[in-house]
């Protein structure tokens, strides 16, 4: 058999118009069966398999947990006080390699402050029909509002359905943390927040 | 035109080679070194350099090795501040290390107290400080101390943000705002690490040019508030336009965020508006989505109603109530020139009229003479203005009404103390920036004081659409250029009327300027249309369009982009439209929408492509920003009415009527002729009375500013203005309340002794609080009274 690794034109130098049926070839030999015995063989691989311990489980009835760090769907964050952390900067949108997440910035105001400091995500989608799970926006957010939880159970009927909105992406609301819109923890400033002095809401921030 | 600018710049060039960075140029004399460097495509880092400010040096960023005859300098120097010399060697961060190291070091500088902002801050992605500290820059922070912090962002006017902490003190706002603008009213403050830009105190940052500013802050310091958190410039899909604001006709980029305009800049058209816009071009865009945006056609039921209707409908209603009916068309400034010539096809041919008129304002017979014979071809352009040994304003505050011709103007004041003179009733911020003589006189007697102006052949005469309001001002200008040899200018407000005017929207002309009184220019036309004849007879002015509309002898008229507001006794104006046939053409809701019976709603100038000529007549073509918009351009519908009268027109895109406009040609036969008209004088006043003079500022109540509050802020304060001795004789002072009415309304304002003539008092014309067409139905030079309130 002539070498495959090596590259030959089908076309010689000198004479550009060789014909196609005059190009040699090789014959190649092909294995005749192989004896019953040898076949058994093959099948011995599959067999000893059904003594092993198993690797599979029954998916969904049975869930095994993932890895630590997988890449499953993303969540925003919030300070331990509820505010979010997200400050629309766009820069995960920027990172994104499948142009999968749409920001819009806004200005937070005194009636409407959903993050410490001058703006928040007003609009925040991720569309994942086409995130790829990479893991950039992650890594470009700033602010750490951009994490990915373990969570990979994303299918849906419509392609609408897997544009996951704010609201679908936001974290709970853990102990002590007060549903935003509401002023940032007396005394503090944004930078505060991101030092980690704000440990839980104070009662002044509950908006009535 | 062309002669002289090749003499100058003929003239100008005396070469002198230098060496940078081993390669050889050669450069006129005078040149910056950064500037020789940009032109071998050597990049030296700046923040303050701007090739159209004066060098200050401010930031150091750009600093260079240079010797000159074998001598060095011992540090290394700022490229942007020194001209180039002979035998100079220039090296640059590209063979320097000592170059190289001291922009790092400047860099590095730079950086200790910068905030690390760029997550929410405006400029980032398009930032020259992100861009140069990567490119000159390290890696690493050296700097472990607390950064000095400011409080932020301080509005240093309604629609300008500043984030001290950033400023790089570059000097380029201070600097704009004092050479271009003339409007001084930033600075920078204190000094050391505490040096910022300020404001005075009791000077806001009130400037119409104030957004320049933030689009040549090289770091986000200064901010635009309606764009601010808005967008980053990955989002923005951005498109070169015109403006539609006015007949400067600035070059623009629109910048759209998912088909939604989100901010306009200044484009960089050395000929029209340099690097530079005014506010009102660069904000004023949100009309195009406000709530009282037209969506759909509508038709007048028989039911007396205006209802939603399907196109087909509409288009049928309209070329059903225009077909063999006596109707005119009335055109306002706002179309494009394709649109303009649509509307004047549309009148010749489907209407068989010349019953057309673009001016929807104060005008008169002299006017629509006076832009036959002298405007319609002419062509007297911003280089005029850089090259004459005077310019005389007649009529016209080009800082209100042209923004960027004070701009150039101003240029020249400044560069070589251009000699300007304004003949006008009462001095304005504007002018006494141009350092001009100001000419004042009563409203109503202009023409004399210009008739006795003398000139020079250099000299150009900028003449505003105001002096038609004063009979003989027109013919004493145009007197006065002839008799001198200077130049000729009219100048508009609006952004479409001169591109009107070339397309024949007026009924003594065709398109081209070709006479209607001329059958050769008739035959001409009627050929390129293939229409048999065009009509012979001259055409109705709008206010005899008007008064026609209110005595039976039209019967309909189609209506595009006027508002009667505009229009001398608008409420006449709205009765007569009212009892007629109306096809509207229009972008919002409107008093004339409101008593159309079809209405069909056009594009918006960002929604459309097409051109305008600014004053000049120099087209400045744009296409359509936002894709996909639902709205079609006028010409569209007009094309769609005339195939249902079965009187086509054969117009059905943008680039079909500019291709036919251009094969139209200029007229070279004989202009239409002007017949000089004598100049009246000013009425006669006693006592309480005073003759009214007014003008539209450049932000007001106009309805392209509509949605805008940001914008509106910073407005000059509408106020009633009276001379010294009138106030004396009244016993007011500034901020008192006056009173300016007859017997048709009054307007009520505070009070501005200021320079004006004695027998007059001004009053601005659209803005909040003063509609002096609505409220006092009075024109420039009528008798009102003012008496304290
Ligand atoms: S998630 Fe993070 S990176 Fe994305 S916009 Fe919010 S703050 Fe910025
Ligand atoms: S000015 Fe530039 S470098 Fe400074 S915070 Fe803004 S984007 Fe970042
Ligand atoms: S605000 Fe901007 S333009 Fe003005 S000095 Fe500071 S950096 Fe320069
Ligand atoms: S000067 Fe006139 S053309 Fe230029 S931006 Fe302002 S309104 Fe528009
Ligand atoms: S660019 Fe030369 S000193 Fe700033």
């Amino acid at each position: 058999m002539a070498d495959q690794n090596e590259f030959q034109p089908l076309v010689n130098k000198e004479n550009k118009d060789v014909d196609i049926t005059s190009v040699a070839y090789e014959k190649v030999e092909q294995p005749g069966p192989k004896s019953l015995l040898k076949q058994a063989q093959g099948f011995w691989v599959t067999f000893i398999t059904m003594f092993k311990k198993v690797n599979t489980v029954q998916y969904p009835e049975v869930k095994e947990p993932t890895a630590e760090r997988f890449h499953g769907r993303h969540q925003l964050n919030r300070h331990p006080d509820g505010l979010e952390k997200c400050i629309g900067c766009e820069l995960c949108a920027w990172a994104c390699p499948a142009d999968a997440i749409y920001v819009e910035g806004a200005d937070n105001t005194p009636e409407n402050q959903m993050s410490p400091g001058e703006r928040y995500g007003k609009v925040y989608q991720i569309n994942y029909l086409r995130c790829v799970f990479c893991g950039l926006c992650i890594e470009a957010c700033p602010t750490r509002a951009l994490t990915m939880t373990n969570e990979y159970e994303l299918a849906d009927s419509t392609r609408s359905k897997l544009i996951f909105e704010k609201d679908d992406l936001l974290g709970p609301l853990r102990a002590g943390m007060l549903p935003p819109p509401h002023p940032m923890y007396p005394g503090m400033t944004d930078t505060n927040y991101y030092n980690g002095d704000v440990k839980e809401a104070h009662p002044s921030q509950e908006q009535k | 035109m062309t002669t002289t600018q090749e003499n100058t710049t003929a003239q100008a060039v005396e070469l002198i080679t230098v060496v940078i960075d081993g390669f050889e140029v050669s450069v006129p004399k005078g040149t910056l070194v950064i500037r020789a460097a940009e032109k071998l495509g050597i990049q030296i880092p700046r923040f303050c350099d701007h090739p159209l400010l004066d060098p200050v040096g401010a930031c150091r960023q750009c600093l260079v090795d240079i010797e000159i005859n074998g001598r060095a300098f011992p540090k290394p120097q700022a490229s942007c501040t020194i001209p180039v010399e002979p035998n100079m060697i220039v090296k640059t961060q590209l063979t320097s290390p000592v170059a190289e190291k001291a922009q790092r070091g400047v860099m590095e500088l730079l950086l200790v107290n910068h905030p690390l902002d760029c997550p929410v801050c405006d400029k980032g992605g398009e930032c020259p400080l992100q861009n140069q500290a990567m490119s000159t820059g390290n890696g690493e922070t050296r700097f472990e101390g607390v950064k000095r912090t400011f409080e932020k962002p301080v509005a240093i006017s309604s629609q300008v943000l500043l984030d001290r902490e950033r400023c790089v003190l570059c000097a380029r706002c201070t600097r704009f705002s004092d050479q271009i603008a003339g409007d001084p009213f930033i600075t920078l403050s204190e000094r050391g690490a505490l040096q910022q830009v300020g404001i005075y105190e009791n000077q806001p940052f009130e400037s119409y040019f104030s957004g320049n500013t933030v689009q040549i802050c090289p770091v986000g310091a200064l901010t635009g508030a309606a764009y601010r958190f808005r967008a980053r410039p990955f989002d923005l899909v951005s498109t070169p336009s015109a403006c539609e604001h006015c007949a400067s006709g600035c070059d623009m980029r629109t910048d759209v965020r998912r088909g939604k305009t989100l901010r306009r800049l200044a484009g960089d058209d050395a000929a029209v508006n340099e690097e530079w816009n005014c506010d009102k071009g660069r904000w004023a865009f949100k009309y195009v989505t406000e709530v009282d945006r037209l969506t759909t056609p509508m038709v007048r039921g028989a039911d007396g109603v205006l209802a939603p209707a399907s196109w087909p409908e509409a288009i049928a209603a309209a070329a059903a109530g225009l077909k063999g009916k006596r109707a005119a068309v009335l055109v306002g400034g706002r179309a494009t020139a394709e649109d303009a010539y649509g509307y004047s096809k549309f009148a010749r041919i489907a209407l068989g009229t010349n019953d057309i008129d673009f001016r929807a304002r104060v005008s008169s017979d002299e006017e629509r003479d006076f832009l036959g014979a002298k405007v319609v071809g002419s062509a007297t352009t911003y280089r005029d203005i850089d090259i004459a040994d005077h310019v005389v304003l007649i009529g016209f505050e080009p800082e209100e009404e042209s923004p960027i011709v004070f701009l150039r103007i101003n240029k020249q004041v400044r560069k070589r103390a251009l000699k300007v003179s304004a003949v006008a009733t009462k001095l304005s911020i504007g002018v006494e920036k141009l350092k001009a003589e100001f000419i004042k006189v009563a409203p109503g007697s202009e023409g004399a004081a210009v008739s006795a102006l003398s000139l020079t052949g250099k000299s150009v005469i900028l003449v505003g659409e105001r002096a038609a309001e004063t009979t003989g001002l027109l013919s004493a200008a145009s007197a006065l250029a002839e008799k001198t040899g200077a130049k000729l200018a009219w100048i508009p407000r609006r952004a479409g009327e001169r591109g009107a005017l070339e397309a024949g929207a007026i009924g003594t002309l065709l398109p081209g300027g070709r006479p209607v009184a001329d059958a050769a220019a008739r035959v001409d036309i009627a050929a390129v249309w293939g229409v048999p004849t065009i009509p012979a007879n001259v055409g109705r002015t709008t206010s005899e369009i008007i008064e026609s509309l209110g005595n039976g002898s039209l019967d309909a008229v189609v209506v595009g982009g006027v508002d009667p507001q505009d229009m001398p006794n608008s409420a006449a104006a709205l009765a007569a439209l009212s009892n007629s046939f109306v096809v509207s053409l229009e972008i919002a809701h409107s008093a004339v929408t409101n008593v159309a019976d079809v209405v069909l709603p056009v594009a918006a100038v960002t929604e459309k492509s097409g051109s305008f000529l600014n004053w000049e007549g120099r087209a400045r073509a744009f296409d359509a920003a936002v894709a996909d918009s639902l709205n079609r351009s006028d010409l569209r519908i007009l094309s769609a009415i005339a195939d249902e009268m079965s009187e086509s027109i054969m117009l059905g895109t943008v680039t079909q009527a500019a291709r036919e406009i251009s094969s139209l040609g200029k007229w070279d036969g004989a202009r239409a002729n002007f017949a000089a008209v004598s100049a009246a004088g000013a009425n006669k006043v006693s006592g309480n009375e005073a003759l009214l003079t007014s003008w539209r500022r450049l932000l007001d109540l106009g309805t392209l500013q509509k949605g805008e509050a940001n914008l509106a802020g910073t407005a000059r304060k509408s106020v009633a203005v009276i001379s010294p001795k009138r106030a004396e004789a009244m016993g007011v002072k500034d901020g008192d309340i006056l009173r300016v009415s007859n017997s048709h309304g009054s307007i009520s304002l505070p009070a501005l002794v200021e320079d004006i003539h004695d027998d007059a008092v001004w009053v601005p014309r659209n803005s909040f609080g003063t509609q002096v067409l609505i409220s006092l139905n009075a024109v420039h030079g009528d008798v009102v009274s003012v008496v304290k309130a």
